[in-house]
């Protein structure tokens, strides 16, 4: 339990601090450690038999490190206790014809993605010390056998371990027709492992991007025009020039100002002291209620786009015995990320070295060759452990162009950018801010027969990647929703059904926010399907389930959490007090989840959520230990939105500058979350971000069963719970 | 000059006097396993002991603070990351991506101080740090299996270790 750190770091405890390895460790493996071969991409085995294990794949908490290297181990047969993980750098990737595949790290993409590839790289490593054993004994390969990193020839008594073997089948070529082991045989996939990345974590060795002291290093403050898309007009520096440490003060672009001093507390008191006088542009007097009527009309505008359409919704509801509607709306959140926004730049006219926590190092490198004005190919970019990621460290690389930009002001110099909270909090790539009204038509028994969702707002490929908006369209916008095509699919059979989305951007930039689209999309259909359950007078799980008779694997999930619950008995009191149950299931990111909520209404009308059970169906589990983190914390995620979570604009700015004004959830505010993780097999889905779609709406309806008020708008806080 | 016990240890330190604790500590003396996470002591990132009081250190002047008083840090709370909350931590993977988790580690050894067995109300009110991964559920479980004695195996995870332990 108490091992040495099991990872390889770029950074090195040393005398007077802590320094930094400029040279990118690997590829000098040989040298540097003189007894380690790089067999293949994936996996460099020691003469001591550790097993280096390549992770391209940024790990943010979610376990990456962990889950991706129990994939290679499974294939490759080496000893578990001896395996570490190491990042490839985005400039070596780019070298070597992108052996590792793609860095990206979100939308839950790292294990299912690559598990198919980084098996087989795991396998041909094994092949290959395989190969070498048997050329040095010079018999068949077929007459070995391999396990824990040991390989034996049993006829000759004969066994060598991986480590002795490396550097012969370093030299070997790489074998292309590659057989994975059947899943029967797996011994490290499916089990409960302990993190490889933890003991750091808990004395305080772990680095951070935040935590990288470079020799000679400088450190930045910075404030951009806190209205999107202002600039700075002028600045007076006269008063902090001669501060103690304060070194230079510079724009960023046309839009920010940086005090560049020897630390960077010195750095962040001064630029607040200094005066900034900002254009603050077109969007000087934005405000939320005023986007909040632009979505209101597009509600009801004709110019949406179809994301989903069986048979004639609209002619049927107009038609239809009776009918109801029902607006609904989710907010701007921010990401939060408890490390905020960071990265070291080093610019020379040749040279642009970037160190930073990046969900994406392929496009973390894009924007430094960007910023900087070089070739890619004479840009590196050193990816550092995340403190938090949730998708703002993944598509827009904003702070390391920033990063950049001041570094090329004092050439040679390594520069740390940090933004102060504030700075974070206003400056953040938002939750995309939509509305929707769901208008169902029922017939004269209370069936449902058609179903209209008009979703208007915010697109996120429109801010983040518009060349992906073909047509006008986001398919993104649909997550939950979709017909068919294996991902994100509505788990509903409705007779008539059409949704369509009006987009409608405000100049908050918007960001993937993890769990993405689902997250309203969730709640907008599983809120109003329990609506409509209530005006029949029908039960939610029977209506659901009755839906679902076409949707066995979303049907299963939501059935294991009813069982769990004991859905159709009565709910014992919890200290004194009644509980009360709501339901939620969707499928995104390639699983499909459930939730049922319980919660009761205190007599002051405050709500206390005693019990998450979540029902996750993900394929194949890889690691169920940390697939039970992951929805753990998918839970204070949607519920630190459902609860609290909300950033509004007033004369263009973010209102929301801290935890003081944006509150996340806490350890009193977090329920007992119990999990049933039940992988059907015959694909792999994501674990990190599907259960936080269903946090919010299985307790919003949980609180309608409480009181029979419709929550309808977030967050909960603030509104009143007290019965009707 | 200000002189700072640390970690049994005094330094001077060449800092203005008003910088807080929190940035002494990580650009002074390169202690930066406590962390910036909001400068208002709001999320209790930057939890250090100070007498072994836990104590939020980012708005915390060193001018304030006395040559004779005790601050421990997250990097001297234990000589071989064997303190009990430490060892908890390990065994039952609590953190994440780790970030608030000195802070937290702190804090709750400061809780298993003065409360050897905290109640959940106990802990609600003194374990007031965010973590925005959302290892809450998990901190909880550590420091009842502290509480009730250190076996890890109290909490159910049935996780298993590299040397052949299951927690």
């Amino acid at each position: 339990m108490d091992n040495p750190s099991r990872r390889r770091f770029l950074v090195n405890a040393a005398a007077g601090g802590l320094t930094v390895a400029f040279h990118i460790p690997f590829t000098n493996y040989a040298e540097a450690e003189q007894k380690s071969s790089e067999v293949n991409a994936w996996v460099v085995v020691g003469e001591d038999d550790t097993v280096t294990i390549r992770i391209a794949r940024s790990e943010m908490g979610q376990g990456t490190l962990t889950g991706l290297a129990q994939l290679v181990a499974e294939e490759l047969e080496c000893d578990w206790s001896k395996v570490i993980t190491e990042y490839p750098t985005p400039g070596q990737n780019l070298a070597r014809q992108r052996i590792w595949g793609n860095f990206s790290t979100g939308g839950s993409r790292g294990i299912r993605e690559s598990q198919d590839y980084v098996r087989r790289g795991g396998a041909a490593a094994r092949l290959m010390l395989m190969t070498a054993a048997s050329q040095a004994w010079e018999v068949p390969a077929s007459e070995l056998t391999v396990s824990k990193g040991v390989i034996t020839h049993q006829q000759s008594g004969r066994a060598t371990t991986f480590g002795k073997v490396a550097f012969a089948a370093s030299k070997l070529p790489v074998p292309k027709d590659i057989a994975l082991k059947d899943l029967k045989d797996w011994k490290v996939i499916g089990k409960r492992l302990a993190r490889l990345d933890t003991v750091d974590k808990v004395n305080g060795k772990q680095r951070f991007g935040v935590d990288i002291k470079l020799p000679g290093m400088l450190n930045a403050a910075i404030k951009d025009c806190p209205v999107f898309g202002g600039k700075v007009l002028r600045f007076d520096d006269a008063a902090i020039k001669e501060r103690k440490g304060v070194r230079k003060v510079v724009t960023v672009g046309e839009s920010a100002v940086a005090v560049i001093a020897d630390t960077w507390w010195q750095a962040k008191t001064a630029l607040d002291a200094m005066s900034i006088e900002w254009d603050f542009g077109a969007h000087a007097s934005a405000s939320s209620a005023a986007f909040e009527k632009t979505l209101d009309n597009a509600l009801f505008a004709q110019d949406a786009i179809i994301g989903n359409k069986q048979g004639d919704a609209l002619g049927r509801i107009a038609a239809s015995a009776k009918q109801l509607e029902a607006v609904y709306s989710y907010p701007h959140q921010h990401h939060a990320t408890m490390e905020p926004m960071n990265a070291i730049a080093r610019y020379t006219p040749e040279r642009c070295e970037v160190w930073t926590p990046t969900q994406n190092g392929e496009a973390a490198l894009a924007a430094v060759a960007e910023a900087s004005g070089l070739p890619a190919s004479r840009c590196e970019v050193y990816k550092m452990h995340l403190g938090g990621g949730f998708g703002r460290r993944g598509a827009i690389h904003d702070w390391v162009r920033q990063a950049v930009k001041i570094a090329q002001q004092l050439p040679g110099i390594p520069v740390k950018l940090l933004w102060s909270r504030e700075e974070d909090m206003l400056h953040g790539r938002f939750h995309p801010i939509t509305k929707c009204r769901l208008t169902a038509g029922l017939d004269e028994k209370g069936n449902l027969t058609a179903l209209h969702m008009r979703i208007a707002g915010q697109s996120i490929l429109a801010g983040v990647a518009p060349q992906n908006i073909r047509d006008g369209r986001d398919p993104v916008v649909f997550q939950g929703l979709n017909a068919g095509g294996g991902e994100a699919m509505i788990g509903y059979s409705f007779p008539h059904l059409l949704i369509d989305h009006a987009m409608r951007n405000p100049h908050v930039p918007p960001g993937f926010w993890r769990g993405v689209n689902l997250n309203q999309n969730a709640i907008y259909l599983e809120c109003f399907i329990d609506e409509v359950a209530a005006a029949t007078k029908k039960d939610p799980l029977s209506l659901r389930l009755a839906l679902m008779d076409r949707h066995p694997q979303h049907r299963a999930v939501l059935q294991a959490v009813a069982d769990h619950v004991r859905w159709a008995q009565e709910i014992p009191d919890v200290n004194g007090m009644k509980v009360f149950r709501g339901l939620a299931q969707t499928h995104g990111f390639g699983s499909y989840v459930a939730a049922c909520a319980e919660i009761s209404i205190t007599e002051g009308g405050n709500l206390v959520i005693h019990r998450i059970v979540a029902a996750i169906d993900c394929g194949h589990a890889v690691n169920p230990q940390q697939i039970e983190a992951q929805i753990e914390g998918s839970f204070a995620f949607g519920l630190s939105a459902a609860l609290l979570g909300q950033c509004t604009v007033k004369n263009g700015q973010m209102e929301q500058s801290n935890f003081h004004t944006y509150p996340v959830l806490k350890i009193h505010q977090m329920p007992k979350v119990e999990s049933i993780i039940m992988p059907s097999g015959g694909f792999w889905g994501g674990v990190g971000e599907p259960t936080i779609a269903v946090a919010a709406p299985a307790v919003l309806n949980a609180i309608f069963a409480a009181t029979g008020i419709r929550i309808r708008r977030l967050p909960i806080a603030g509104q009143s719970l007290k019965r009707i | 000059m200000v002189t700072l016990k640390v970690n049994g240890k005094k330094h001077e330190i060449d800092a203005d006097p008003e910088t807080p604790l929190l940035w002494a500590l990580r650009e002074h003396l390169d202690l930066t396993g406590t962390k910036y996470g909001c400068g208002i002591k709001a999320c209790g990132a930057c939890t250090v002991h100070i007498d072994g009081q836990a104590v939020r250190s980012c708005l915390l002047p060193v001018s304030s603070i006395d040559i004779n008083q005790e601050i421990v840090t997250i990097e001297g709370l234990s000589d071989s990351t064997n303190h009990p909350v430490q060892k908890a931590w390990i065994a039952l993977d609590v953190p994440q991506c780790g970030y608030c988790q000195s802070g937290v580690i702190m804090a709750v050894a400061a809780l298993l101080k003065s409360h050897p067995n905290p109640t959940d109300q106990e802990i609600d009110e003194a374990i007031t740090n965010i973590c925005r991964c959302g290892t809450y559920n998990r901190i909880r479980a550590a420091i009842k299996v502290i509480a009730q004695g250190g076996d890890p195996k109290l909490a159910g995870l049935s996780i298993q270790h590299a040397d052949g332990s299951i927690a």
